[in-house]
């Protein structure tokens, strides 16, 4: 009887940069929470990626049920939103074995399965990346139900765009910047009414409750 | 006065000691627990406080209810597809729009694709580590696990070589520090049954459970488009036919129907072989540990789903059964309507939401979600910075408590077995029997927390071979020369009345789950929703009846109140997910879990 490894993912050619996974995380209902998805969208409505080993991924709120995305990378670049105390919008990179460690700050996601335990089921599984780079943003607002990015958020998203290009440059995968932007449902990474130009059409309808601890 | 009786038959003593779990971890969402444990760490009263403000459904209005299902899919990162199912059959319920027969069996198997992903997720890496004590495989001996494994499976990743090596990498993982997914658990606690080679085959079936998941979800990028987030169409499904077709990408074509019935066939092979076997074993050593009962024995609800005919949304025509069942009479399953004023209202007496009247029910078409925070007056600590104890005789949550035809329910996979058990269906009825025979247990150990998991695991092997029976259904179809996918006849605002109302519902994997739409001039006037966890989860309504989750603590002796183990056990086994039922009130950036005794 023999026993089937657990990870079954192709070799990659010696000289290439392998599987890059460019995903954003985060709940778009939620004010900033969307900036890890609006990086995402904005970057695939800007950019092409000639190689087809790279994915751009639009990661929601799935927690673990990423890891077989982020086994998969050889190298992983990840927009989030995160609350560091820094002035709102301020941008932060941060790389490697940092990343896990990126403890000075509230957890990556306000969900229970927060990215980091999706990185040590990589981790534990085997196949976790090579090469990891998180592109976190200050939020402004990570309480308001049914906002969109504030402001100090959305004026960074392509200054985040640029950035991730940067690094994904420094690791051999190339961009392209699109002659003309991806939009619409069929195009868009995100669509059917939830992309981040109709969200902010019709008006968020109601007051927030009242202050309340507990 | 400190003991009383719910109108529902439950008695609280709200005297002993106060023990407040919060959060709750390994859950989607915020949850309090707190209880009262008499002299002997037995629970006598129980309070379940969603600490999070619910408001989602008003995000809706002004939108087009064609995109309804994309917001609904975000609301949590669990039940996506069933948000979004049950969002396009409310829509296509207020327009009247009938969908083909393709696009009716491609949704059942977008659902029993989730039922198979979700159920064993659940099992394996959000309830597991209630019953498996992980570390204590640290001290399996491979070569007994293995004859363990073998045992009770033909499952071939057995040999001793393959246990020493998860043994060996557990290792590892533990002493590099970095738990992850096994932080906040109570190793080593006195409820844990398991010796340490069962533990190991545990610790083992959950990375392998971990790294097949990924294999089931290709079905819903086959069938959606893309996976996280796949698309969803009112009027049918988003998806092409071409038999003749090549490739990965464009309509579906046969290469990638092979693909499905390949991973059905694998599918079949892990629940059948690894995943049922595990459980029937892990129930052996908890067989005598019968709490967590609560309501199961009482008040169940299902909506019932996956139509076996397109557009025939009739109990009759349900796979999944539609039901009530009251008070514990077997005998009658009442009919259920969800757009029935009588059946099906939400009260908010203790709920943060103020009605023009607290004291009375309204149906979801005329929901009003009007926030209003409030603490009573028995709160002790600080209502700003830290609440020791909340006053569950005032408003104590950001649930709702919706009730049936006035009844508290619970509902979940243990509603749908019982209810199909109780209408005589075999393909409920036979399973659950083979069980209690291998467990040597009554019909009445069905009601607790471990027959909670063991019908989640019954179902998961329900869905399993459904699946395979709609896919053959599928293909009998297609080859039959009916590649129709979506109606678009009324895709057009222009085509639609003035104003229509209409109903979605599906059975979630943790519950019923109902959207209720309101349309008026193309756009969404009022949507609700009543999610699973809002049922299970709810506080006390005006007669002061309890909720399932505060019935099924009841009773349960802790082992030790500091680490209240048996308290998460059964509110896992509900698996509870509270990103739909409810929203942030205060941004916590702890984790761990605070339980704290008083």
């Amino acid at each position: 009887m023999t026993d089937r490894p657990l990870s079954m993912e192709a070799d990659t050619p010696p000289g290439a940069p392998g599987r890059t996974l460019v995903l954003g995380i985060g709940n778009i209902l939620w004010a900033d929470e969307g900036f890890g998805v609006r990086a995402v969208e904005t970057l695939h409505r800007d950019y092409a990626f000639p190689d087809d080993a790279v994915t751009v991924m639009d990661g929601g709120t799935q927690g673990l049920y990423l890891v077989q995305d982020v086994r998969a990378a050889d190298n992983l670049l990840v927009f989030d939103a995160i609350d560091c105390g820094r002035e709102p919008g301020a941008l932060m990179v941060v790389r490697g074995d940092e990343v896990p460690r990126f403890r000075g700050c509230r957890a990556l996601s306000l969900h229970q399965t927060g990215f980091q335990d999706v990185l040590s089921a990589a981790d534990l599984l085997g196949g976790a990346p090579t090469r990891l780079t998180l592109i976190g943003v200050q939020a402004g607002d990570l309480e308001t139900w049914g906002g969109s990015l504030t402001g100090a958020v959305r004026a960074r998203l392509d200054e985040a765009v640029r950035l991730a290009l940067a690094e994904l440059a420094a690791w051999g995968v190339a961009s392209t910047r699109r002659a003309v932007p991806l939009r619409g449902p069929s195009q868009a990474l995100v669509g059917h009414g939830i992309d981040l130009a109709s969200y902010e059409a019709v008006p968020r309808p109601l007051a927030d409750p009242a202050e309340g601890g507990g | 006065m400190t003991t009383m009786q719910t109108p529902n038959g439950f008695s609280l003593d709200s005297g002993g000691r106060r023990v407040v779990v919060d959060p709750v971890t390994r859950i989607e969402g915020h949850l309090r627990l707190e209880v009262n444990v008499d002299d002997d760490n037995v629970i006598r009263n129980a309070v379940s406080t969603g600490t999070m403000w619910r408001g989602l459904e008003l995000i809706l209005k002004g939108r087009d209810p064609r995109d309804a299902w994309a917001f609904t899919q975000r609301i949590c990162g669990v039940c996506t597809g069933t948000h979004a199912l049950t969002s396009v059959r409310a829509v296509e319920d207020a327009l009247g729009i009938a969908i083909p027969r393709n696009a009716n069996i491609i949704r059942n198997i977008m659902q029993l694709t989730l039922y198979v992903q979700d159920h064993l997720v659940h099992f394996y890496h959000l309830h597991a580590l209630d019953w498996v004590d992980v570390v204590s495989a640290l001290k399996a001996d491979p070569k007994a696990t293995s004859a363990l494994a073998q045992s009770i499976s033909p499952w071939p990743l057995s040999s001793p070589g393959y246990f020493r090596d998860i043994q060996g990498r557990l290792a590892r993982f533990v002493e590099s520090g970095q738990l992850g997914p096994f932080r906040n658990a109570y190793w080593g606690h006195a409820a844990y049954r398991l010796p340490p080679e069962a533990n190991l085959m545990a610790v083992a079936h959950y990375l392998e459970a971990l790294d097949f998941q990924k294999e089931i979800v290709k079905i819903h990028t086959v069938f959606g488009g893309k996976n996280p987030h796949p698309n969803w169409l009112v009027g049918g499904v988003p998806c092409a036919v071409n038999l003749e077709g090549v490739g990965a990408v464009g309509a579906v074509n046969m290469e990638r129907l092979n693909l499905v019935a390949s991973i059905i066939d694998q599918s079949v092979a892990f629940i059948d072989q690894v995943y049922i076997p595990d459980l029937l074993a892990i129930a052996g050593f908890y067989k005598d540990w019968l709490h967590g009962g609560g309501l199961s024995s009482k008040s169940l609800l299902s909506y019932g789903d996956m139509p076996a005919r397109a557009n025939d949304h009739s109990a009759d025509s349900l796979m999944l059964p539609r039901g009530a069942i009251i008070d514990g009479d077997l005998s009658t399953v009442h009919e259920v309507d969800l757009k029935d004023p009588e059946q099906i209202q939400e009260f908010v007496a203790h709920s943060w939401y103020a009605y023009d009247d607290d004291a009375q029910g309204l149906h979801p078409f005329d929901g009003v979600t009007e926030p209003h925070f409030a603490l009573g007056p028995n709160t002790r600590g600080d209502p700003g910075t830290r609440i020791d104890a909340l006053d569950e005789s005032a408003k104590y949550s950001w649930l709702k408590a919706p009730r049936w035809r006035g009844h508290a329910m619970e509902v979940g996979p243990l509603a749908r077995f019982v209810i199909g058990y109780a209408q005589g269906k075999p393909e409920f009825k036979e399973p659950v029997e083979a069980a209690l025979r291998h467990l040597d247990v009554p019909v009445a150990a069905l009601f607790s927390s471990l027959g909670r998991t063991a019908a989640r695991g019954l179902e998961c092997q329900w869905a399993a071979y459904r699946l395979r029976e709609s896919f053959d259904d599928l293909v009998a179809n297609l080859k039959a020369g009916d590649l129709s996918t979506a109606n678009t006849d009324l895709w057009e605002p222009t085509t639609w009345p003035k104003t229509a109302r209409g109903a979605g519902f599906s059975e979630a994997p943790r519950g019923a789950l109902g959207h209720w739409v309101e349309i008026e001039r193309g756009r969404i006037r009022n949507y609700q929703c009543v999610v699973p966890t809002t049922w299970n989860g709810s506080p006390r309504d005006p007669a002061g009846a309890i909720g399932a989750f505060e019935a099924a603590l009841l009773d349960t002796p802790l082992a030790d109140p500091e680490k209240p183990l048996e308290v998460l056990r059964t509110i896992h086994s509900f698996d509870p997910c509270l990103a739909c039922s409810t929203h942030v009130m205060s941004v916590d950036g702890q984790e761990k879990a605070r339980v704290v005794v008083r």
